[in-house]
């Protein structure tokens, strides 16, 4: 925890009493309070829901699927967590520190699957991998029967599917966290008699763990609200069950209900997280020199190789080729002029949400930095709750404010202006980029902050005596400190948007249909082939801003 | 007050992207269910000939009905087009659409296709029907829905998820036809016969029927239609099932349209609804996407004719939505997934 004399009051103890205090309202603190409040409304939205209560559902749910889909839930996220850890963590620590053949490559090769969507890998995946698929089909000719082949249509398949979609993620964030004080770690706990593997769980691993954890809990939260992948392999989650609730049952407050649950939950893992880490202070004073880097020996080396060669093949080249595969088929009757427009929106939108989400995740680091109170801190954990709700969710959560704005400033032209208007927000570009920024904060939120960690007190301190205060304290000295973590949050979020699906469809003006839209409208009439156009396509673009991101980390 | 600057930095970016002009008179906006690769063509044909203008937005029925609810009286849309009959009278069910008097939709819509209050009219007629493989199946073996069931079929039966609504609506009018006793145990035989998980969409469905993985399933036929249109050598046939029953028939659904209830254009939006279900739009609107007419003066598409004729289920489909909710708690009892 920082205690170091840049914020004027004392940290406050309680969190409520310090809302009452004028002394409390800072410009920064305020601008946090905007932002978490944003959050906030679709939030009330989804409670307001307990007062019309559901006890039918309820107790439908609870004597058919409740114990079956809450079983399915927690494994999925156990098993996606421990996946993703796994992968992530392994193959950061391989090319941010280690050598061996083909590393350069991997190093930015195997980011690349955080531009395929979840719901297209698990379309291909399950295209090819199933009974029907041409993989079983080859070994049924082989060998007569594929009865011996594992069932891709299982707990264990969705969690493969969804670990190899996600763990970019924990990859991207730990590589950031070991390519910067890995090295000089390891050296430092070596010349004290480590051994490289001992250093690595006892030295490396907990001081990166902002980062690795941050991550994973990116990956927990996309588990939780998962709809696309879970319903293709007709997984029953508990994001399944809200579905249900609404679409099914056509009860809108007993799925609100469901996603309360689901915000609590997140809510409870946020806290637990945040209370096991603020004992400790992460803080790495100088970049550390690109230093010799541990040279795989023997086996090690092509293990090596063969472990990355694997992840990516699986995650990307395989799906990728499928995708190209299935496009050919589909290119003449899918591709119009169309598809330039599509691809446009796409763009413009994931680059103005991500351009926005980038703003208010600096405000809010800067700011707890400003104010490590409760208060505070609490007002940011609130403002990152946005991205555990399911799309749908969270959409109808901001639409129901949203149009009851848009009725009241109707009715007041109407009735006492005199005149007629249109809908003056709903369908506009605004509100979208509002409901990205609630949906992606945290996304964004984990990578700056992250990256502002890495600035130590002391800098601050020296800057102040140099004169830096307020904005130009974080313009001047932190905003150049924070470029890594920013592209890294900027890219996130781009390809976070570029691949949302719900809130894109609920919020888009006339005529604004994306990629995802599309790729939306064909799967849902089950017509996978058809589908793999819009989305190569939209992999396609995902890949320029993570290549670009890879290329300025190298540096 | 630094922070200000940012916050009006945001303000500048949000009042720049307002610029979205509001609905007005002479233009049509429909929200629509139905997928626009498949709705786009008939509005082109319209603006066309008549001048009008449409506007449309896609999505799922679902948020598109709270989008509705939302807007309230405010609303921009017209008309709402959706497919399936329980979500149609779920839409009227809720307020959202309003009474059309029109002779002409009442001539071009059979009765038990529209609402009895003339809120919904289906404008395409899907059939669900049995499916299966002309190499380990003869026609001779094949019944009823409930059939399915049968030991016969232990092991080979392959289905849809219970999730989706075509399924739904199929066990609601089970409901009305067998009583709820019956139509579960039907359900529990389907269950137990199954050949593996159920999948996410008829056309898994029916390649894992091809690839031998069962032997029947339950599908739409215009997926079957793709499939065919795709490999001419299809190693599946349709089945017409419950045609020797009296009362009874082969289970039928629609994707139709209303107009809302606080509609600006309304009178636009029944002319629109009314060439949708004329003779000229009629083809267009079904063969886009395999289905039959619902206009009974309409033929089928000759692709569609040649699968052969049926006697649908005389029902009518507001069941489908009254019983909708009973049908999925009756599927969770019995393990249908």
């Amino acid at each position: 925890m920082f205690k170091h004399g840049l914020s004027g009051t004392a940290p406050a103890r309680g969190v409520v009493p310090s809302f009452f205090r004028r002394q409390f309202y800072d410009g920064w603190r305020l601008a946090t309070l905007v932002i978490a409040l944003l959050v906030i409304i679709p939030l009330t939205v989804v409670m307001v829901s307990w007062f019309q209560p559901a006890p039918d559902i309820w107790r439908h749910l609870s004597e058919t699927q409740l114990g079956g889909l809450l079983r399915n839930t927690f494994w999925l996220v156990v098993g996606v967590a421990c996946g993703t850890l796994l992968l992530g963590v392994s193959l950061a620590w391989l090319t941010a520190i280690c050598e061996f053949p083909g590393r350069a490559i991997f190093s930015w090769a195997l980011l690349l699957p955080l531009a395929m969507p979840a719901y297209v890998l698990a379309f291909v995946s399950l295209g090819l991998f199933d009974y029907a698929g041409p993989v079983q089909g080859l070994l049924r000719d082989w060998f007569g029967s594929s009865r011996w082949f594992p069932d891709i249509r299982s707990t264990g398949g969705v969690i493969a599917i969804l670990t190899l979609a996600l763990y970019p993620y924990v990859y991207l964030l730990s590589r950031n966290a070991f390519a910067t004080q890995g090295k000089r770690m390891l050296e430092a706990a070596e010349s004290l008699g480590c051994s490289p593997w001992r250093a690595f769980f006892l030295v490396i691993l907990p001081m990166a763990r902002p980062w690795v954890a941050g991550g994973t809990l990116l990956v927990i939260m996309e588990a939780l609200a998962d709809f696309g992948a879970v319903s293709i392999f007709n997984f029953d989650t508990f994001t399944t069950a809200i579905y249900k609730a609404w679409f099914g049952f056509f009860s809108l407050p007993a799925a609100a209900q469901l996603a309360s649950c689901l915000v609590l939950l997140v809510f409870i893992i946020l806290l637990v997280e945040q209370r096991l880490r603020s004992r400790m202070r992460f803080t790495e004073g100088r970049q550390s020199a690109a230093g010799e880097r541990i040279l795989l020996q023997g086996w090690l080396r092509w293990g090596a190789c063969g472990y990355a060669f694997a992840v990516l093949t699986v995650a990307f080249l395989l799906p990728l080729m499928q995708l190209c595969y299935w496009s050919l088929g589909a290119f003449q009757k899918e591709f119009t002029s169309r598809y330039l427009d599509l691809v446009g929106h796409t763009v413009l939108l994931a680059g103005s949400a991500a351009f926005l989400t980038c703003c208010c995740a600096i405000l809010l680091a800067y700011t707890s930095r400003r104010h490590p109170d409760a208060a505070t801190r609490f007002l940011v954990r609130i403002a990152n709750l946005g991205y555990a709700l399911p799309g749908t969710v969270l959409a109808v959560g901001i639409f129901i404010p949203v149009a009851l704005l848009d009725n009241v400033l109707i009715d007041f032209c109407r009735n006492l202006l005199g005149f007629e208007v249109g809908q003056l927000l709903q369908g506009t570009l605004l509100i979208m980029l509002l409901a990205y920024l609630v949906r992606f904060l945290a996304a964004g939120f984990k990578a700056v902050d992250g990256a502002m960690h890495r600035v130590t007190p002391s800098i601050d301190e020296a800057a102040r005596l140099a004169g830096y205060r307020g904005l130009h304290l974080l313009a001047k000295i932190h905003l150049p400190m924070l470029r890594g973590g920013l592209l890294t949050a900027f890219t996130l979020v781009f390809v976070d948007v570029m691949k949302e699906m719900p809130i894109t469809l609920m919020t888009r003006p006339f005529g604004w249909d994306t990629l995802a839209v599309k790729i939306f409208e064909l799967t849902s009439e089950g017509e996978w082939e058809r589908a793999s156009l819009p989305a190569l396509t939209l992999l396609l673009t995902g890949l320029v801003p993570i290549i670009i991101l890879m290329r300025k980390s190298e540096e | 007050m630094k922070a200000v600057s940012s916050v009006v930095l945001l303000a500048a970016i949000g009042i720049t992207c307002i610029f979205t002009a509001p609905a007005f008179a002479d233009e049509l906006v429909v929200y629509s269910a139905r997928k626009e690769h498949l709705i786009q063509p008939l509005f082109e044909a319209y603006t066309k000939q008549t001048g009008v203008e449409i506007k449309y937005i896609t999505d799922k029925a679902g948020p598109l009905l709270q989008r509705l609810k939302a807007e309230g009286k405010n609303t921009p849309a017209d008309l709402l087009i959706t497919v399936d009959a329980g979500n149609l009278w779920h839409a009227a069910s809720e307020g959202l659409l309003q009474p059309v008097d029109s002779e002409i939709l009442q001539e071009n819509v059979p009765a038990n296709l529209r609402d009895d209050q003339n809120r919904w009219f289906g404008l395409s007629l899907r059939a669900r029907t049995i499916v299966y493989s002309t190499e380990r199946v003869q026609p001779e073996q094949l019944s009823t829905y409930a059939a399915l069931g049968h030991d016969v079929w232990k092991g080979r039966l392959v289905l849809r998820t219970s999730q989706k609504v075509y399924n739904q609506s199929l066990v609601a009018m089970m409901i009305a036809e067998y009583g709820e006793e019956k139509t579960e145990r039907i359900v529990r035989s389907w269950v137990d016969n199954l050949a593996t998980a159920p999948f996410s969409n008829d056309t898994r469905t029916m390649e894992a029927i091809v690839a031998g993985q069962g032997d029947v399933g339950i599908v739409n036929t215009y997926y079957y239609g793709r499939l065919l249109r795709e490999n001419p050598d299809l190693k599946l046939a349709l089945f017409w099932p419950n045609q020797e029953q009296a009362d009874s028939g082969v289970h039928v659904n629609v994707s139709g349209a209303g107009v809302t209830r606080y509609a600006t254009n309304s009178e636009a939006a029944i002319r629109f609804l009314e060439w949708l279900s004329s003779e000229k739009a009629q083809n267009l609107f079904a063969d886009a996407n395999l289905e039959y007419p619902v206009n009974p003066r309409v033929a089928p598409n000759p692709e569609v004719a040649a699968w052969g004729t049926f006697t649908p289920s005389p029902f009518n489909l507001i069941q489908a939505g009254e019983r909708q909710g009973q049908a999925i708690r009756l599927m969770d009892r019995a393990g249908y997934r």
